[in-house]
């Protein structure tokens, strides 16, 4: 019988299946953050049960950390300090390895877990995030839980789930220059709304999957949980395995030859039968930029706030409230928007090519006078490599602010924020109400698009800055 | 964590948020999960929508915000709309809803995180369509605290005096849980042999896996 990615993955965990269909999956890798991992990790302690083998849970500070090159405990959320403690004092306890404050491999979880190649292809992974779908990208089953599944997780080592139904996402051709895999993630939330893919297992296929980089797959899969999709996933190539060999924690020589091959076996079975499936053609794709609170509120850079008659009934109400908060009216060009801020960095697009990306439009230019900049890079790792390429001085020099690895500005959590009704574009995953402080109004969007807007002072396709290619 | 509080015939006074796509985020926001504890979260929930600040500083209560109408105060089941509590996987955003007090909450849909950490916490959610909400929510709105919703997870189904009888469907696993009040840990545990020998099986399939444990 051909088989998908999702079951071979599903298939090869269940320790039992159950008669309604939900199995209790075996757990590779857990990794904990400050913000909840104490809570969990603590009622584990306390309640005498056993924790899993040390390689298999990492921790790291992502959440609340001060991102201030001079920082200590001390975050700037009000109490910060109490969640970065309980992590350190309960990860010493359970003799978990923690990336503290100062750890070369500090940095955003997800992204920690790529880098040190702590998650890699045929993996189950959870964390205490939503944003753990993003380690799909290299066909690891990958998805993010509460804070009690998460005990259970430590404690057990199994989560019983319902099993989803499957969703495959075909994308032919290749993305434009100046498109990037957030553009299409956003087109196709913006497409099919953002329950579109509710609590299914998304496989992300087809050419311009293919032609993505690993960076893009996992920006791809990352947003997949703004789609309300269970996981998303890509099937392992040769491009994972290229990515994979020589991490850190990557299984080397014979025994990286023997995983490798087991890892392009994971690919979809030809004729394999999914639930659904989404058809979507990548010239179709054009850089992107929210308009409201929902992802869902998504439209061209170039095109327009939709009128409100031109939405389904149902959504017309949400459309307008979510204006009203934004600011802007129906039928409002887009392009041209002012702006306050401008903000790269996140679990979505806080990677090296993400920072690259943007480097090459800030290369020799300077952020709008009024545009405050900030740029975050995702993980300790991120952060060196950049520094080594000199694009660290590429942002100093075009005006951005050059932080420490973490969850930064993507939320706001009661510290730093920008100011009330700043109108912000930002390369992070949410655009919700007051995500990134009261009243703060959040356009997301690609690396390049926060770039490009961020010279301009005003929401910019970034395809302006590359006069020299053609329109096919 | 201990085992949740069983449910299993639920009367109250029910409030009406219908709204789609209501994120955890909007149910509580970040800036309001202050504690390294599961407890004391209930005043936050709504926080931006149920107060009125300035900046971060709560300045008053926004009498206009449905939770805040005298009508709904007691208030145990929350009607809501498709995708209810979609976005960051915050368990705080359940906590929240049950230190308020609701034991209920019927929606077309649920984030799937969210849903499965409201079993988690003995908090029922109850898919309904859409026109079902919508119907129920008017009839509450009508005499809110004589039009009470009883919710009966033993028969499964939504009644209310003014005729409704809706059956749902609950998943066989999270009804037995919800209905006894059980501890899903303990309850895994009893397949931890299982997890043993699959170990043993997956040690030898995927050695990689556990390259440098012991044993």
């Amino acid at each position: 019988m051909p088989a998908t990615l999702f079951d071979k993955l599903w298939e090869t965990h269940a320790v039992r299946g159950f008669a309604d269909g939900s199995a209790l999956l075996a757990l590779d890798r857990v990794f904990l953050h400050e913000r909840t991992g104490s809570i969990a990790l603590a009622s584990v302690l306390d309640s005498g049960r056993l924790l899993p083998a040390g390689q298999r849970v990492l921790a790291t500070m992502d959440h609340v950390v001060d991102t201030h090159p001079t920082r200590s405990d001390d975050t700037t959320m009000p109490g910060g300090a109490s969640f970065i403690q309980a992590m350190r004092t309960t990860a010493h306890r359970a003799g978990i390895r923690l990336f503290d404050l100062g750890d070369p491999q500090q940095g955003i979880s997800h992204v920690v877990a790529a880098d040190l190649g702590f998650v890699l292809p045929g993996y189950t992974y959870v964390c205490p995030d939503s944003h753990a779908c993003t380690l799909g990208a290299l066909g690891a089953l990958a998805w993010g839980i509460g804070t009690s599944d998460c005990e259970q997780a430590l404690a057990t080592e199994m989560l019983r789930i319902a099993r989803p139904k499957q969703l495959r996402v075909w994308v032919d051709g290749e993305l434009s220059p100046g498109v990037s895999a957030k553009d299409l993630a956003l087109h196709l939330i913006a497409t099919h709304g953002s329950a579109g893919g509710e609590r299914q297992a998304i496989e992300f296929a087809g050419p311009a999957i293919r032609a993505l980089s690993m960076e893009g797959r996992f920006t791809l899969c990352n947003m997949a949980v703004e789609f309300s999709a269970f996981c998303g996933l890509v099937a392992p190539d040769e491009r994972t395995v290229a990515y994979v060999l020589g991490r850190e924690w990557a299984p080397q020589g014979a025994a990286f030859e023997q995983a490798a091959a087991a890892w392009l076996q994971l690919a979809t079975d030809e004729g394999a039968a999914f639930d659904r499936e989404i058809r979507l053609h990548a010239r179709d794709v054009s850089p992107m930029v929210t308009w409201g609170t929902a992802l869902d509120h998504g439209a061209s850079v170039s095109g327009m706030v939709p009128l409100l008659e031109s939405l389904p009934e149902a959504s017309r109400n949400r459309a307008a409230k979510a204006l009203d908060y934004m600011g802007l009216a129906p039928g409002t060009a887009l392009a041209g928007q002012p702006i306050d801020a401008a903000f790269i960095g996140s679990c979505t697009n806080g990677r090296l090519e993400d920072l690259r990306a943007a480097a090459a439009l800030l290369d020799g230019q300077r952020v709008a006078k009024h545009v405050r900049a900030l740029c975050v890079p995702a993980s300790g790792a991120v952060k060196r490599a950049a520094e080594a390429e000199g694009l660290d001085q590429v942002f100093i020099q075009a005006g951005f602010e050059w932080r420490e690895p973490g969850c930064s500005l993507c939320f706001f959590a009661g510290g730093e924020s920008f100011a009330a009704g700043a109108r912000v574009v930002s390369s992070t995953n949410r655009n919700f109400e007051g995500r990134q402080g009261p009243r703060v109004r959040t356009h997301v969007a690609s690396p390049a698009t926060v770039a490009a807007s961020a010279i301009a002072g005003k929401l910019t396709d970034p395809r302006e800055f590359f006069p020299q290619q053609e329109e096919p | 964590m201990s085992a949740p509080q069983p449910l299993t015939v639920h009367v109250g006074v029910a409030v009406p948020l219908l709204l789609a796509n209501v994120d955890t985020d909007a149910i509580i926001p970040s800036r309001e999960m202050k504690t390294v504890s599961r407890q004391g979260l209930g005043q936050a929930l709504f926080a931006a929508w149920r107060y009125h600040y300035d900046g971060v500083q709560r300045l008053a209560v926004n009498d206009e915000f449905v939770l805040n109408q005298p009508a709904y105060a007691a208030a145990t089941v929350l009607l809501a709309g498709p995708n209810f509590g979609c976005g960051s996987s915050r368990e705080h955003a359940v906590w929240a809803i049950a230190d308020y007090g609701f034991r209920v909450l019927i929606a077309p849909s649920f984030g799937a995180i969210f849903q499965g950490n409201c079993i988690r916490n003995g908090l029922l959610p109850v898919e309904l369509p859409l026109e079902q909400v919508q119907v129920l929510a008017a009839w509450v709105a009508a005499a809110p605290q004589q039009h009470q919703v009883t919710v009966d997870l033993v028969a499964c189904e939504v009644r209310t005096t003014g005729g409704h009888v809706w059956p749902f469907v609950v998943p066989a696993v999270a009804r037995s849980r919800l209905l006894e009040g059980r501890d899903e840990i303990a309850e895994t545990l009893a397949y931890s042999p299982e997890l043993a020998e699959w170990r043993e099986r997956d040690r030898r399939l995927r050695p990689w896996v556990y390259a440098g444990e012991a044993g």
